[in-house]
Parts: C-alpha cells; sequence; structure tokens
C-alpha cells in the first residue's frame, strides 16, 4: 500500500538555515592555545597537564567543583599566578601567536591585552569617570577629548551609560554592586583587551543584575574572546558557546556547551552536572 | 553513558520525583496496554460491555498525560535536570504524548466493535483483526519493557517489529478490498476493520516511536526518521 522503503533519513533541516552538523572547533580561529600546561603550588600540584584551545570571540565556560583548578587555570593566561609565591608554571600558554610564558615577555602589555574581572566588584576608590579612565592614564593619555570618548563608549559597552551618565563624578563606591561589576568589566575594555578573563563575575550579584551581566557578555563577545569560570552550571549552559569540565586539576572534558549539557561523553562530566556523587 | 543510574542524586528528593514519573509512565503503559487488549477482545467477541468500559476507560489515560506532564514541567522548573536527567525528562514527556494517542486508537477500535456488535459476524470470527492485534500488543509490552529496563538493543529490535506490522496490515487491506468486491453488502462491514486495523497499526508507530525515545535517552542520539541501520551505529557508538 504504501511505499516504505523511503526510510533513510528523512530529515532536511535546511528551513531552518542549519547543516545538520553541529558546532565544531574546526572552523573557529584559536584564541588561546594551552600546551601541557602544569601549575605548582610548592609542592602541590594544582594543574595536571592541560591541552585546550579556546576559540576567539566565543565565550569558554571553566566548571568544576571547588579547588578542582578552573581559577588557577584561568589566572594562568594572564600570568596573575606570578604574584604568588611558590607558584610555578611548565608547558605553554599561547595566546595571539606568542607564549606568554615564553622570555622577554611584556607583562603589563599582556594583562592590558587580557583584562580580568573578579568575583568581588573592585572599583577603585575614585569617581566613576577616573575608575574607567584609569588604565588609559596609566598608559599617558591625557587629552580630555580623547578619555571622554573612549570612556562613554566603555561605559556604553559595559551597559552602565545610561545609568551613570549624569554622574560621572560621583564615586564608583556608591554604586550598586551589580553596577560596579559592569563598571569594573567597562575599566577592562577601555584598554581595548583582546581576551576578556571573568573568575565568578556574578556570584555576589543578585539574580537581576546577573541576568544584565550576562546579556553583557553575550553582547561583548563578537569583539572580544570570553572566559569565564562559574560555579553556577546554568550560567555556564546560558552564556558560554564551549565548555570545559574539570577535576582535580585535570580537564576532564571539552566540548560544545549544548552537548556538554545534554550528552556529555565522561561519567564524571555526567555525575557533577547531574548532581550526582562522583 | 553507558549504564544509566536514576539514583544517586546528592538530592534525594531529586531520585525519588525521577524515579516517581518513570514509574508513572510504567503505570500509564500498563494502562494502555490492557486498553488494547480489552478493545481487540470486545471487537472479536462481539461484547459491546467491554467496548463501552474501553470507551470509559480512556479517560483516565488521558488523565495519567496530564497528571505526568504536569509532573515532568515541575521537575523542568525546579530542578534544571542537566544530562541524562533532562534527556529522561523530555524522552518521558514524548512517550506519553505516543501512549495516550495509543489510548486514543484502543478507543477507536471499541467504538468500531460497537457498530459490528449489530452487524452479521463473518466466518472468521475477525481473526485478521485478532492477529494483527495480537502483534500490536506484544511490540508495545516489548516496548515498555525496553523503556523499563533502558534497554537500547531491546529497542532496536521491537522497533523493528514495526516492518512486520505493516506488512501484516497491508496484507488485511489487500483481502478488505477482496471482500468489498466480491460482495459489496460487506464493505459497511469491511469498512469497520479497515478502520480498526488502522488504527492498530498506527499503534506499531507509536510504539516504534517510543523506541525511539529510548534509545535518545540512554545514548543522547537522535534517531527519529533514520534508518534502522543508523539506529544500530548510534547505539554501537560512544
Amino acid at each position: 500500500m504504501n511505499d516504505r522503503s523511503e526510510k533513510r533519513h528523512a530529515i532536511d533541516m535546511s528551513a531552518l538555515g542549519r547543516s545538520n552538523a553541529g558546532l565544531n572547533l574546526e572552523n573557529e580561529e584559536i584564541a588561546i592555545s594551552v600546551n601541557a600546561l602544569k601549575l605548582f603550588y610548592g609542592d602541590k600540584q594544582a594543574i595536571n597537564g592541560v591541552d585546550m584551545q579556546i576559540p576567539k570571540n566565543r565565550v569558554t565556560a571553566f566548571i568544576g567543583p571547588s579547588g578542582c583548578g578552573k581559577s588557577t587555570l584561568l589566572r594562568c593566561f594572564n600570568r596573575m599566578n606570578d604574584l604568588i609565591d611558590g607558584c610555578r608554571v611548565e608547558g605553554e600558554v599561547t595566546i595571539e601567536g606568542e607564549n606568554i610564558y615564553g622570555k622577554g615577555v611584556n607583562v603589563v602589555d599582556l594583562r592590558r591585552r587580557v583584562g580580568m574581572v573578579f568575583q568581588k566588584p573592585n572599583p577603585f576608590p575614585k569617581s566613576i569617570y577616573e575608575n574607567v579612565a584609569y588604565g588609559l592614564r596609566l598608559q599617558g593619555i591625557k587629552d580630555r577629548r580623547v578619555l571622554d570618548e573612549v570612556i562613554e563608549r566603555s561605559l556604553k559597552g559595559a551597559a552602565l551609560w545610561d545609568e551613570v551618565k549624569d554622574r560621572l563624578n560621583e564615586s564608583g563606591m556608591g554604586l550598586s554592586g551589580g553596577q560596579q561589576q559592569r563598571l569594573v568589566i567597562a575599566r577592562a575594555i577601555a584598554v581595548e583587551p583582546h581576551v576578556l578573563l571573568l573568575d565568578e563575575p556574578a556570584s555576589a550579584l543578585d539574580p537581576i543584575s546577573t541576568l544584565k551581566l550576562e546579556e553583557l557578555i553575550y553582547e561583548l563577545k563578537s569583539k572580544y574572546t570570553i572566559v569565564i569560570v562559574t560555579h553556577n552550571m546554568q550560567q555556564a549552559a546560558r552564556v558560554s558557546d564551549y565548555t570545559a569540565f574539570m577535576f582535580m586539576g585535570d580537564q576532564v572534558e571539552f566540548s560544545d556547551t549544548d552537548t556538554l549539557f545534554t550528552n556529555p561523553s565522561e561519567k564524571r562530566t555526567e555525575d557533577y552536572i547531574t548532581g550526582r556523587y562522583g | 553513558m553507558e549504564k544509566m543510574n536514576i539514583g544517586h542524586h546528592i538530592s534525594r528528593q531529586f531520585n525519588e520525583e525521577l524515579e516517581d514519573v518513570r514509574n508513572q509512565v510504567l503505570i500509564m503503559g500498563g494502562l494502555v496496554e490492557q486498553q488494547i487488549a480489552d478493545a481487540v477482545k470486545a471487537l472479536v467477541e462481539g461484547d459491546s460491555h467491554l467496548a463501552e468500559q474501553v470507551i470509559d476507560n480512556d479517560r483516565k489515560v488521558n488523565g495519567l498525560e496530564v497528571a505526568i506532564d504536569e509532573e515532568c514541567t515541575q521537575i523542568l522548573a525546579r530542578r534544571h535536570p542537566a544530562a541524562s536527567d533532562l534527556r529522561l525528562v523530555i524522552a518521558v514527556i514524548k512517550t506519553i504524548t505516543d501512549l495516550e494517542r495509543i489510548g486514543d486508537q484502543a478507543e477507536k477500535i471499541a467504538r468500531m466493535g460497537l457498530h459490528l456488535v449489530e452487524m452479521e459476524r463473518p466466518k472468521n470470527h475477525y481473526y485478521e483483526v485478532q492477529s494483527l492485534g495480537e502483534s500490536v500488543i506484544k511490540m508495545l509490552h516489548q516496548t515498555l519493557d525496553a523503556f523499563a529496563r533502558m534497554d537500547v538493543d531491546a529497542a532496536i529490535q521491537v522497533s523493528q517489529q514495526d516492518e512486520k506490522i505493516d506488512h501484516e496490515y497491508d496484507g488485511i487491506m489487500r483481502q478488505m478490498v477482496t471482500f468489498m468486491m466480491e460482495d459489496p453488502r460487506a464493505i459497511k462491514r469491511s469498512l469497520d476493520v479497515i478502520w480498526s486495523v488502522r488504527a492498530l497499526e498506527r499503534i506499531g508507530d507509536h510504539s516504534k516511536n517510543i523506541c525511539e525515545y529510548v534509545i535518545y535517552l540512554v545514548k543522547g542520539k537522535d534517531v527519529r526518521h533514520t534508518s534502522t541501520e543508523y539506529m544500530k551505529e548510534a547505539v554501537q557508538e560512544d
């Protein structure tokens, strides 16, 4: 009666403008390349040889239980760990073709290119204007017109301009937590970094500020490569394109976020994201 | 993931909720299975009382669908399930839709049974309906087994039975066309038989869908609208 021989792949995704293939790192430009990276705090090894390719203009999230090394790994990307006594790094981290642990690396310039935002908003006890202008003044920029322009652009970029444009000379400390965090992001992007590292940027914020921040992350990724460490798995699922799951200093799984949260390939990932005992 | 373990969440309550929703699907499956068996029996034996009972019981099937859907919505809203938990909830939501439609088909068969009671019975006592009914009930039973045990190999095997059911259905259709041409007085009755076997054939399709959800649930692979070979490959990959 019916022709039932036509049973092969009766799926055509073209109506949605999609191909059947999922996200693939091969189609991505790589911003940060991590090669056999090991990190020791004194005798204790915190990162056990991580290899990772972080794509450009994408959001990559690091998740994992406390003490798994995700923040430590993030700090390797702008050599923040240099400031810790007894910290030793082996292996390579290549950002824009340069091994940042190589000889003669200008760490100050590196940190300009690789900006960082921390868990607790840390505005300087200065005006909103001066907070954002800080990095530029360090670079020796004095021209008021240039400063005004960059500050407006950065505050707009951090989705804060409309809320503070009439009180730029008031203290940054007087802003709400969510506004302070966006001010810090404005300060970070004022110096035009290429990479933004976010270390649990929303964990001290209320839900609405968190959503605003996530929206901001989504907007920023067209210009910057973003790496975010978060304890909030739903947040990682919401904001990131790629997710790395770390456990006890190992990178257990690195995958596109859709796959990692619906069908992870490692049991440890599955147990962690579903809230089971390991 | 090779092994599915619903238990072992840090949150015991979450364990219970997932376990609960899964058990309810099996209860619904059992009820639906009984509905088909009763509907076919009512039709074949001309038991109008049983047919009425099947029609009435379909409301229970509908009620279960609504209740399980509600529970799944709660789990999604409150627990934000991920990975295999997420797939379980999605698979359950889809499975109960198919089960509810199977229930509707059983009701349809019961209604045909009520029509046929008032007509002269054929010499073969509706053997074709009984035979196809048995195949379909067996397939659904094995489907629910595969779901309960989360057994992908069984799911593939069972889904292949749909082809056999389709063939059997095609055979009955040809037979009915012959009957109708031979004796136009048999047209009315034959049409009711055709609607009934059509309903049974649809149940086979719904069972196959559920088998596909089992594979999605366990393996995370969407094998709908694909060939059997692809299904087998999907299951073997890890």
